[in-house]
């Protein structure tokens, strides 16, 4: 197991506002739309640089998607940006019809995903929104892991015609992937080579994949860790080739199982390589009010619940060896 | 520039489409659609500058329109075809397999003159307020339509987009509503609409109204709502149709919102609807 370390902690969302800046700066047809939640979103930067490229449009989540798809008629790159629960679910249809089904180059944004939103609830932890996002035809879904890459992943969907739905996060999160590192949409990123068990895991379960695969180490599990930022297109080779050789596979993300990147990636598995999977992630229920800390460890998104995952993976492996 | 006579007689070869293509696959919309027929004849034919030979999703210098009701698709694919964007041939697919044509208009098959999906109601005029403020990011000075049935200014997201559009002084869009007081569930008292000029005009918009049968006055009001653009405030035309005009048996009645009209329906519809300029 390779030694990852950190020297800093940021939260995902400044990454976004940092990499927004960048995608402004590089292009001018990059303009920002927000629904009152400009400092949560961390636009501020971009609407001081731009402030004619910027348009607040009020708690009026439905409009603000109208509005950004009506304005890539004429070319412009609109990013929007709000929490996920109002970047998706509270406003399905008009990305449905309006973005998706009308093939629109609009960025969907969405920060304060998942239970590390922590004490305002489960009314604001959407852990449904990569299933939703990642149903929709020609949607684009990622997911990045930390500050860096969150930062990569905003500039590189400028670039990328079509629409994305960008999901990142509030709290503050270990920055373990080295700046200036390159994102590529849909490329799988092989963070430490393993034999014995494959980790695929998005978002902030990254870095608890890499925590779990350290203890493993110590163990004597070798475990390969992947990261998935792009959860559709699904990097089908890099999660064929590493299932193919270690046998087993462990999916862990902040987002309920059903619908998420466990899902795809059993999907995967079923047709090509049936092979047994144990899948980290929110189980059919609600979140609630807490700590990110206390509710990762109450809805076990823990490193030690990949841990207990990977051993019974295992276990499952060796009984159909046997 | 075609006369009015000249107008009326290519808005009654739409509407003969109209009922030639909802009859065709037993299926569609006519009586908005027949009640449009008028507005969109003018918009297309006299008071847009577009280009329909070189389509362009963009629409750049173009004067651009967003039908947000989309299930009257069949009088803006007649009027598309008719003003060349594509083949009139082609009207004899609507709402079969393989068609561009479909029930509903969307971007996704191609047909030029889309530039966005619709039919899920209560869209587009936020669709129509990006692509305004898009042009005036572009330093482009034309103008921006849409259309809305009266029924879907219930939906919540119209007015999202009307406070939005009067705060950020939209004055390059022009609205249209259309006005016929009828819906699926019946006449007005589905869900009331109240004093819909007061409630227009109290969210900041420039409010003009006009019959919408009376192919002078549309094309006049038409002129006349150009020369309110540029002046602050975002325009709407609140429309008053009769849902099924043309046809005096699917007059004035919510029943042919969305219901086709049998072969001897057809025929008594056609001989009121002469051909003037060629069925497709």
């Amino acid at each position: 197991m390779k030694k990852f370390t950190y020297t800093e902690k940021k939260d995902t969302r400044s990454g976004f506002g940092a990499g927004l800046l960048e995608a402004g700066k590089a292009n001018p047809n990059v303009v920002a739309l927000c629904a009152d939640l400009t400092g949560s979103l961390k636009m501020d930067a971009f609407e001081k640089a731009f402030p004619e490229r910027f348009f607040q449009c009020g708690i009026a989540e439905a409009n603000m998607m109208g509005i950004a798809a009506g304005m890539t008629i004429g070319g412009k790159i609109p990013f929007t940006g709000t929490f996920a629960n109002f970047s998706t679910g509270r406003v399905y249809d008009q990305i449905r019809q309006s973005i998706a089904y009308s093939g629109k180059n609009v960025k969907i944004c969405a920060s304060h995903a998942g239970l590390t939103l922590g004490e305002d609830g489960a009314t604001h932890q959407i852990l449904e929104d990569i299933g939703l996002m990642k149903m929709l035809p020609g949607m684009t879904v990622i997911n990045p892991c930390d500050y860096n890459q969150t930062k990569a992943a905003t500039m590189a969907i400028a670039k990328h015609f079509g629409p994305v739905y960008l999901r990142f996060g509030r709290p503050s999160w270990p920055i373990f992937i080295p700046e200036n590192t390159p994102f590529e949409i849909g490329k799988a990123l092989l963070l430490s080579e393993g034999s014995d068990v494959s980790i695929f895991a998005t978002g902030h379960l990254v870095w608890k994949a890499i925590e779990a695969g350290m203890a493993l180490a110590d163990m004597g599990i070798s475990a390969e860790i992947i990261n998935i930022h792009t959860i559709k297109p699904l990097d089908e080779k890099a999660v064929i080739q590493s299932v193919s050789k270690t046998g087993c596979a462990i999916t862990a993300e902040e987002h309920q199982i059903n619908g998420g990147l466990g899902d795809s990636i059993c999907q995967l598995l079923s047709r090509h390589l049936p092979s047994p999977v144990e899948m980290v992630g929110v189980k059919d229920t609600f979140g609630e009010s807490g700590t990110p800390d206390a509710l990762m460890t109450k809805y076990g998104l823990d490193s030690k619940n990949i841990v207990f995952a990977v051993e019974q993976v295992l276990q499952r492996k060796k009984e159909l060896a046997g | 520039m075609p006369t009015t006579e000249q107008l009326i007689k290519i808005s009654t070869q739409v509407r003969r489409d109209i009922v030639r293509m909802v009859h065709a696959h037993q299926s569609g919309h006519p009586g908005g659609s027949l009640g449009c027929a008028d507005f969109l004849t003018a918009l297309y034919f006299e008071i847009m500058k577009h280009n329909p030979a070189g389509f362009s999703m963009d629409g750049k210098n173009e004067d651009i329109f967003f039908l947000s009701n989309g299930h009257i698709s069949p009088v803006w694919y007649s009027v598309l075809a008719r003003s060349g964007y594509f083949d009139i041939k082609e009207l004899s697919t609507f709402r079969s397999i393989n068609s561009r044509l479909q029930g509903h208009p969307t971007t996704h098959e191609g047909l030029p003159g889309v530039r966005m999906s619709s039919g899920s109601l209560g869209q587009g005029l936020s669709v129509a307020i990006g692509a305004a403020q898009s042009k005036k990011l572009n330093n482009d000075s034309s103008v921006v339509y849409s259309l809305h049935g009266d029924g879907e200014l219930q939906e919540g997201q119209i007015w999202e987009a009307m406070m939005y559009a009067a705060a950020k002084k939209i004055d390059n869009l022009i609205a249209t509503v259309d006005y016929n007081g009828q819906q699926i569930d019946g006449v007005n008292d589905v869900l009331s609409l109240g004093n819909l000029k007061a409630k227009w005009e109290a969210f900041g918009w420039d409010v003009l109204q006009m019959n919408g049968n009376d192919m002078k006055q549309v094309v006049e009001t038409l002129q006349n709502a150009r020369q309110h653009t540029g002046k602050g405030k975002p325009v709407v035309i609140l429309m008053t149709t009769v849902m099924g005009y043309g046809v005096d048996f699917m007059m004035g009645s919510h029943k042919w919102h969305g219901i086709a009209p049998n072969d001897e329906q057809l025929k008594q519809a056609l001989a009121q609807l002469p051909e003037t300029i060629g069925d497709y």
